[in-house]
């Protein structure tokens, strides 16, 4: 018979671990129990506090550039540490062009290999062809720059970029000299680099569409292809913008493999031939060699833009995600 | 999944019309098409590394210093090597911060206090690493001088969120009955994390400290200026060091050919390095020699 005793009991097993401890502990682990969650709680702690100190290291670093240049420090197009004058605009502009033409290139992509794995691809074959993306996601990117600097550049200067300049040079988007090095190598690069986050989380978000969503399109007499776009896609899509999203977060703050094919120049050039430079790249290439306390703290005033940005769009893209696999255990596959 | 056809099976219902079937084959071949672009990519990228990598490696390159500039031969020991100081410096400064906070969210970690480290973490997580570079410079570097320690601590701030949070879901796996019945032994509540919980955990543990280890093994930006890169060997923690991702981007970035193909060479020691690291270790957490699977 069901009496209070049995509700009792059912209240404890329900009861997280946490909370049931106390009452189970035994005589001599006080003490160290203790001990343990504050260390637990340190490792925690150290966790915040790295973030604190980040921010005002930042902050702190680039308050002689901020008092020197205010607002017109990302509007000024002048980057001269001779004379004291910084402007970020060049960078601002460099970082944004080749993050979005890594986005036009990569999000295609990604979203048709992430379609491909999850809905039209035979059983055994996606292990293996989700393994193959992922890989590109573990070369470093030293040896994307390389690369680009011995196979990629040669190919866009001598076969890519002049076939550009002769089909789409009346857009002025495809003009000049073909150098190889610039914005749209840059673009390229980053495409690659950033196909394997935007493809395996589209393929995370796709997996959480519920099955019979899909047999339902189905059953109303759509082809695969209907059944994809109106059943999977149109329900994923948040899901999938978050993917983008952190794709492009990553973009922005890449650094090496950037700085050596994007040529180092700041300007802002209406062709995509043209020779760029980024927020990560100026730090990269003249952050050691800074002199000057101004000119030191202008670089660091770029950290923390450069910091700002990847913040508000890595949360944008997490809350992205999050509202589609909520509910679901959301696991990145390795 | 049934494979749509034009016929229709069911009497009175019109046939797929010829449009969209064609539009079905037409999106089935993109999709192929997108599969084929981003796999041409990898093996373009694979195949040229090992390619250039294996003409250019020799005995030289795995055991001598740099010659001076203009001289043939020379390698990059003391790189490698270097890069070996500062990634043991990096793992045993991340590795227990980022599992005794991995662990601290999983086991204390529903509060208010819990959802904010969380929050945090991920956040960390998306940090350019050329920023983290600077904040190291700034905290370890500027008044004291270039050193290996830095670059360690640099790379160790990477390792941490990711550690941090697949220790956490790794332990959330293990299933609550586990510690009720080792607190129902007496077991106090250290020893049940530490050898119930943990144990059982392990080889999802280990493999997102080898996942945080491969993703900082070739981080080059961050050790630009923590670390330096130095011309001769050097042991020391507070000496500038040399890290094999920054001495394939110097001389990536040289005119000497020379040079290139030591690039090449150090390229292919460094992605030998991080796949065989990561596959070790998968190969030896699926085998059971670190406890329990």
């Amino acid at each position: 018979m069901p009496g209070p005793q049995a509700v009792e009991d059912s209240k404890v097993t329900s009861v997280p671990a946490h909370r049931a401890a106390p009452l189970l502990r035994t005589s001599g682990g006080e003490v160290p129990d203790r001990i343990f969650k504050s260390a637990l709680t340190a490792c925690g702690l150290a966790v915040l506090g790295v973030l604190v100190l980040i921010v005002y290291e930042l902050v702190s670093g680039s308050a002689l550039s901020w008092h020197a240049f205010g607002f017109k420090f990302f509007g000024g197009s002048d980057w001269d540490p001779v004379n004291v004058l910084f402007g970020a605009l060049p960078f601002i502009f460099g970082t944004l062009v080749s993050s979005l033409l890594a986005l036009l290139i990569a999000v295609p992509l990604s979203v048709g290999v992430a379609v491909f794995t999850t809905e039209m691809c035979p059983k055994p074959l996606r292990g293996p062809l989700s393994f193959f993306v992922e890989l590109l996601a573990a070369i470093p990117s030293v040896i994307y720059g390389l690369w680009a600097m011995f196979v990629l550049i040669p190919l866009l200067s001598g076969y890519v970029e002049p076939f550009l300049a002769k089909t789409l040079g009346w857009t002025r988007m495809f003009e000049g000299p073909p150098l190889g090095v610039g914005i749209l190598a840059a673009g390229i690069i980053l495409a690659i680099m950033i196909i394997p986050i935007i493809s395996s989380i589209t393929r995370e978000v796709l997996m959480v569409v519920p099955q019979n969503q899909r047999e339902g399109v189905l059953a109303l007499g759509a082809t695969r292809w209907e059944m994809i776009r109106v059943g999977v896609l149109r329900n994923a899509r948040a899901g999938i913008l978050g993917g983008i999203i952190l794709g492009l977060g990553r973009a922005l703050g890449e650094t090496i493999a950037v700085t050596m094919v994007i040529g180092n120049t700041p300007q802002i050039a209406k062709s995509l031939f043209a020779p760029g430079y980024t927020m990560a790249s100026v730090l990269a290439n003249e952050f050691s060699e800074a002199t000057g306390d101004v000119y030191l703290s202008a670089l660091v005033e770029i950290g923390l833009a450069l910091f700002l940005v990847t913040i508000i769009v890595n949360a944008l893209a997490q809350l992205l995600v999050w509202t589609v696999t909520r509910g679901q255990p959301a696991r990145g596959h390795a | 999944m049934p494979e749509p056809n034009g016929r229709s099976s069911v009497p009175g219902v019109p046939p797929i019309s010829w449009r969209r079937r064609v539009t079905d084959h037409v999106m089935t071949g993109v999709a192929v098409l997108t599969v084929v672009l981003v796999l041409v990519p990898l093996v373009a990228i694979f195949g040229y590394l090992i390619y250039r990598g294996v003409g250019s490696i020799n005995w030289a390159f795995l055991t001598q210093t740099p010659k001076p500039v203009g001289e043939l031969g020379g390698g990059m020991a003391n790189a490698i090597v270097g890069s070996a100081l500062i990634l043991g410096v990096a793992s045993l400064i991340g590795v227990p911060f980022g599992v005794g906070a991995g662990i601290y969210l999983a086991e204390f970690g529903r509060n208010r206090f819990g959802a904010a480290i969380r929050f945090t973490a991920d956040v960390l997580n998306g940090v350019p690493s050329i920023v983290i570079g600077i904040v190291a410079w700034a905290i370890l570097v500027r008044g004291r001088g270039f050193s290996a320690l830095a670059g360690g601590v640099a790379l160790a701030i990477m390792m941490v969120p990711t550690i941090t949070r697949t220790t956490e879901e790794m332990l959330l796996l293990v299933p609550q009955a586990l510690r009720e019945a080792a607190y129902g032994l007496g077991i106090p509540r250290w020893r049940t994390t530490l050898s119930i919980t943990l144990r059982t955990a392990t080889s999802g543990v280990i493999t997102g400290i080898m996942l945080a280890f491969a993703r900082i093994a070739g981080e080059t930006a961050p050790l630009l200026f923590t670390t330096l890169g130095n011309q001769f060997w050097n042991l020391h923690l507070n000496q500038p060091t040399a890290a094999l991702p920054l001495q394939i981007y110097t001389y990536a970035n040289s005119p000497y050919d020379d040079w290139h193909r030591q690039a090449w060479a150090g390229a292919f020691v460094l992605i030998i390095l991080i796949v065989s690291s990561v596959a070790a270790v998968r190969y030896a957490v699926r085998r059971g020699t670190f406890g329990a699977a």
